[in-house]
């Protein structure tokens, strides 16, 4: 049974600004597919009057206060940027 | 030029998604400190930096801030709310998704009602959510060098800042409603002090999302998402702009397009950002770093125990308690600061419709010539109450109060030690001006004898005699008073 197109593929893709070429498209289409026939199988459970939930765990309620904590320095921020100008993180324009 | 709307065979119909960026001391999610206009990543961390393996956590503040504000607007608070990824691929956040609130948000169906002078326009309040707000984006012009493309360079010191989305419903019926909308928005969360609100400092933004119908239908036309509408005016101007642009295409035959436009200010025209086709596929999901906010019922009881008396009921209570017009009482209670200065001076004049007069004249005249809040201004509500008294009493009229006042205002004095220094008082200490008056009338004959005999203008002459002894310091109608009662 299919679950994905290759449009949905192609969709997805777009959005995370991602190019594939038509071969790829054919593959991991096949792959999804496969997985989220895998993951199907979740739906098998009955689920009859068991509410929805958003978390696994039973915990709910859980914040912090609004206290100051340290910041890493600014240096440390930028290591891991990509590129680097006036102290900004430096990327491609994206319109 | 404002739009003609009550001529115009169409109607508009506009609803408004407004941003306020919460003053809690840290983020939502991680206790890196807020800022506005400091050097560029200097407060990140793992989280707000979107790194493997970090975990966020609500700020208990910005949830209660979100339930005052959801409460000031009328909402209900929603017994189950939680927190969602909205995920879009763009490099203002880290994570490459928003964390917000999608089908669960904390309050719902609220109002706002929002005075247009001749009618009040009751907006109805959608949701008020909480998220948290974007890194900043600077884009670098291009290089000159063709090697080089185009580039943005990111500042995440906002990334995480805890943001509230207010949405209306398509209620707003005109450009000018919604400039009052946001107007009455802003005023009411100043109120919660929750926010500095400051469209130019991007703490108060406003996306607008507009159509228009032939007046009398029912059905909601082919509306445009209006983006950039940075401040009061560019938000009636921009939309103003939209509804004609509209109204000029379905006359013409033409569709309207579903489409995001961006406001642009130096030419004031909207233009096309992206249309549906482009438009934004947000892949909402429950997000699973945070656990569900089940709303306890002491919770949000006690928030509501600290939300203020609001602009509404204020100026209600200021018609009533004070006497004063329906307008004064909403220009004076619309402003906290400038309620409470007016309340300060009650307790210590009391004629309260002198106090609005000089608040709404002179004083928010020099304000707005200053750019100064009242908060700001060295005028203090004692020095406001004893120069009200001085005139009262006479001692200055009211056109030496306006000068009096203007150095108050510059110099933060005292009114009496003006008058004292600038030897302004009025002489109307009647043994005093009596006892000039006599010398004036010895010394002046002639004029006497011509008062007598019934002209009136040796009588100015006289009162000019007295006015020239006393240097301009006596009272003018106590000395003609004195001297008709003396010669008749």
């Amino acid at each position: 049974m299919e679950r994905i197109s290759k449009d949905d593929v192609k969709h997805v893709a777009k959005l995370a600004e991602l190019e594939f070429d038509e071969k790829d498209v054919d593959k991991i289409t096949t792959q999804l597919d496969r997985i989220l026939d895998h993951v199907a199988n979740i739906s098998k459970v009955d689920t009859e009057g068991i509410p929805p939930t958003s978390h696994v765990m039973d915990v709910k309620n859980v914040f912090r206060e609004d206290e100051v904590k340290e910041s890493v320095t600014q240096e440390d921020a930028l290591k891991n940027a990509p590129d680097m100008e006036n102290q900004g993180f430096k990327v491609p324009k994206i319109d | 030029m404002a739009l003609d709307i009550k001529n115009l065979k169409y109607e508009p119909v506009i609803g408004l998604e407004a941003h306020v960026e919460l003053c809690t001391r840290t983020k939502m999610f991680c206790g890196c400190r807020l800022s506005f206009g400091e050097d560029k990543n200097i407060y990140t961390c793992p989280v707000c930096l979107g790194h493997p393996g970090s975990l966020p956590v609500i700020n208990r503040k910005a949830v209660q801030y979100a339930i005052k504000i959801a409460l000031a607007l009328n909402c209900k608070i929603q017994d189950y709310t939680i927190f969602h990824r909205k995920n879009y691929f763009y490099p203002d956040m880290p994570k490459n998704y928003q964390i917000s609130q999608y089908d669960l948000p904390l309050g719902v169906k609220g109002h706002l009602d929002v005075d247009m002078g001749d009618y009040t326009r009751r907006v109805g309040i959608t949701r008020v959510h909480m998220e948290e707000d974007t890194g900043k984006l600077l884009h670098t012009g291009t290089t000159g060098r063709i090697s080089e493309s185009e580039a943005s360079i990111v500042d995440f010191n906002r990334a995480g800042t805890p943001l509230i989305e207010v949405v209306t419903e398509p209620d707003i019926r005109s450009p000018e409603e919604a400039r009052e909308y946001m107007i009455a928005l802003r005023n009411l969360i100043l109120f919660l002090d929750v926010s500095n609100c400051s469209m130019e400092e991007g703490s108060l933004r406003c996306d607008a999302n507009v159509s228009v119908r032939k007046k009398g239908k029912e059905k909601i036309g082919t509306k445009t998402e209006i983006k950039n509408l940075n401040s009061f005016k560019f938000l009636q101007k921009g939309l103003e702009y939209e509804v004609e642009r509209q109204i000029k295409l379905l006359e013409s035959g033409s569709k309207v397009i579903q489409q995001t436009r961006h406001y642009d200010s130096k030419t004031a025209i909207t233009k096309v950002l992206r249309s549906k086709e482009e438009a934004h596929d947000y892949r909402y999901f429950p997000e699973p770093d945070l656990v569900p906010i089940y709303m306890e019922s002491k919770m949000v009881e006690d928030i509501k125990k600290t939300i203020p008396e609001l602009p509404a009921t204020k100026a209600k209570r200021f018609e009533k308690q004070y006497g004063l017009s329906i307008y004064d009482s909403n220009f004076l209670s619309n402003d906290r600061d400038l309620a409470d200065y007016f309340e300060k001076c009650c307790s210590c004049y009391g004629n309260a419709k002198n106090i609005a007069n000089w608040m709404m004249g002179d004083f928010s005249a020099l304000l707005n010539k200053e750019k100064i809040t009242i908060k700001e201004s060295r005028v203090t509500p004692e020095n406001l109450c004893r120069m009200l008294e001085i005139i009262d009493g006479g001692k200055i009229n009211s056109k030496m109060a306006k000068s009096v006042f203007e150095e108050m205002f510059a110099a933060g004095k005292d009114p009496g030690k003006i008058i004292e220094e600038r030897g302004l008082e009025q002489i109307a200490d009647k043994s005093m001006l009596e006892a000039v008056i006599e010398e004036v009338l010895r010394d002046n004959p002639g004029p006497v004898e011509q008062f007598r005999q019934g002209k009136e203008k040796a009588l100015s002459f006289l009162i000019g005699k007295v006015m020239a002894k006393t240097k301009g310091k006596a009272n003018p109608r106590m000395v003609n008073e004195i001297i008709t009662k003396k010669l008749s």
